[in-house]
């Protein structure tokens, strides 16, 4: 056993667990944020991504206990109370999800992308960055629609904000 | 995944230390190793996590010289500025490596201390002609990588770095599995002052090895065009359900033509 401590979607949370506990049930049963999915046991799905410490990783694929002391944003950590995150936003405008397993692996990712590229995104570029993604229900077409615009929303925002602070 | 202890090494010398506690194994980004213990096909007693070590991570380019720190991530050597300029086929071989996530967590360390056979970095590493940094010594590539998923790497020793030379012109073409993405083939060349090399991998019996056939019709010309005609030999490839010895054979001399013509380009 070991002493887990992570900030998890801005709150210090810690507790015990095994050293072989995965991020990923730490996460969903000592946390209780079941919005992170196991879709596959063999670390191809993605459903499961998180950002640590900033960066989108497989949080099937990370102890727990490697993660002690890092910085998680989980899908439940996106959303602004109500108010949708961007990505959020853009995945129902578009309707990017069928049954929605994948979805949070899928925002994660993106949002992970996007912020890698403030340039701006292509549609090879996304279908390229969603490989470690797996999604059998929409064909991927809506997801790569979604994180386009959810993209441009963005740049958008930080133009404003940018504009904001100049002014 | 069978019970582990778990210990974040603080420096190389303490992993050093901590390796020798049981049947104890070193995890660096755990891309591999993870996946392995989560069905089993691995069981540490222990694990000596190296990716806190900050010794161990990012890019150092002093002229021609270039050193990588073995805990350094695919993405940071994807993206590093000054590896772009010295040697940008490493830096898009490290781009093609799994996905995002993989890139975010795996290291140049961990891929080649593992040495799958359809790995990428070991073609780059035996092709750029780099050296092997450990806590104990130095190990030329040629002699580093030994077969399937085997190294010269002894018990507990513990990869500290990669150097090379940049070579004047490289270039990495790798051809996919389409559900996998691992390399069926993939090559790599590279052309510097001791001439042109070039190490395949996905293909061999034996893991990655250097193309003689191919190397020697560069030597000549480093054209595309001198590769017309030339055969590799499918003795000592693999035949599995994805490609044939022969399909693979033919593969080495179709990606080595592609990616000589990148190097050119």
């Amino acid at each position: 056993m070991s002493d887990v401590s992570l900030m998890v979607n801005g709150r210090r949370v810690s507790g015990a667990a095994e050293d072989r506990t995965l991020l990923v049930h730490f996460l969903r049963e000592n946390l209780g944020l079941t919005g992170t999915h196991v879709g596959c046991d063999t670390s191809q799905c993605g459903a499961c991504v998180v950002h640590v410490d900033g960066k989108a990783v497989k949080s099937c694929s990370m102890l727990a206990v490697q993660a002690s002391g890092s910085t998680v944003v989980t899908i439940e950590g996106l959303a602004n109370g109500a108010d949708l995150h961007p990505v959020q936003a853009a995945f129902k405008e578009h309707h990017g999800l069928q049954c929605g397993f994948c979805t949070p692996g899928m925002i994660m990712t993106a949002t992970d992308m996007i912020n890698r590229h403030p340039e701006g995104l292509d549609e090879a570029t996304v279908r390229a960055e969603l490989e470690g993604n797996i999604c059998r229900c929409t064909g991927y077409h809506n997801i790569v629609k979604a994180i386009l615009a959810a993209s441009k929303t963005m740049a958008k925002g930080a133009a404003r904000a940018k504009a904001k602070q100049a002014a | 995944m069978y019970a582990v202890n778990y210990h974040r090494a603080a420096s190389v010398a303490d992993a050093a230390k901590l390796v020798k506690s049981g049947d104890a194994k070193l995890l660096s980004g755990g891309m591999t190793l993870i996946p392995a213990m989560k069905t089993r096909l691995a069981a540490p007693s222990d694990l000596v996590d190296l990716s806190r070590i900050k010794d161990l991570q990012g890019i150092k380019v002093s002229g021609k010289t270039v050193t990588i720190g073995a805990a350094t991530t695919h993405f940071d050597v994807s993206n590093d500025e000054k590896l772009r300029k010295a040697c940008p086929a490493l830096a898009h071989l490290a781009s093609l490596i799994g996905d995002p996530a993989v890139r975010h967590k795996g290291t140049i360390g961990g891929s080649i201390a593992n040495n799958d056979p359809a790995a990428d970095y070991p073609a780059a590493l035996l092709a750029l002609g780099a050296t092997i940094v450990t806590n104990k010594r130095e190990i030329s590539a040629d002699k580093f990588f030994k077969g399937l998923f085997e190294t010269a790497l002894k018990d507990g020793e513990i990869i500290t770095a990669i150097t090379f030379t940049a070579p004047a012109k490289a270039a990495y073409e790798k051809f996919r599995n389409p559900a996998s993405r691992y390399a069926i083939v993939g090559v790599f060349v590279a052309k510097g002052k001791d001439g042109v090399s070039v190490a395949v991998t996905g293909a061999g019996d034996d893991g990655v090895f250097r193309s003689k056939e191919i190397e020697a019709a560069l030597a000549k010309n480093f054209d595309a065009g001198s590769l017309n005609g030339v055969k590799v030999p499918a003795k000592n490839l693999m035949s599995d359900i994805h490609a044939s010895a022969d399909y693979r054979a033919n593969l080495i001399a179709v990606m080595a033509k592609r990616a000589v013509a990148a190097a050119n380009a």
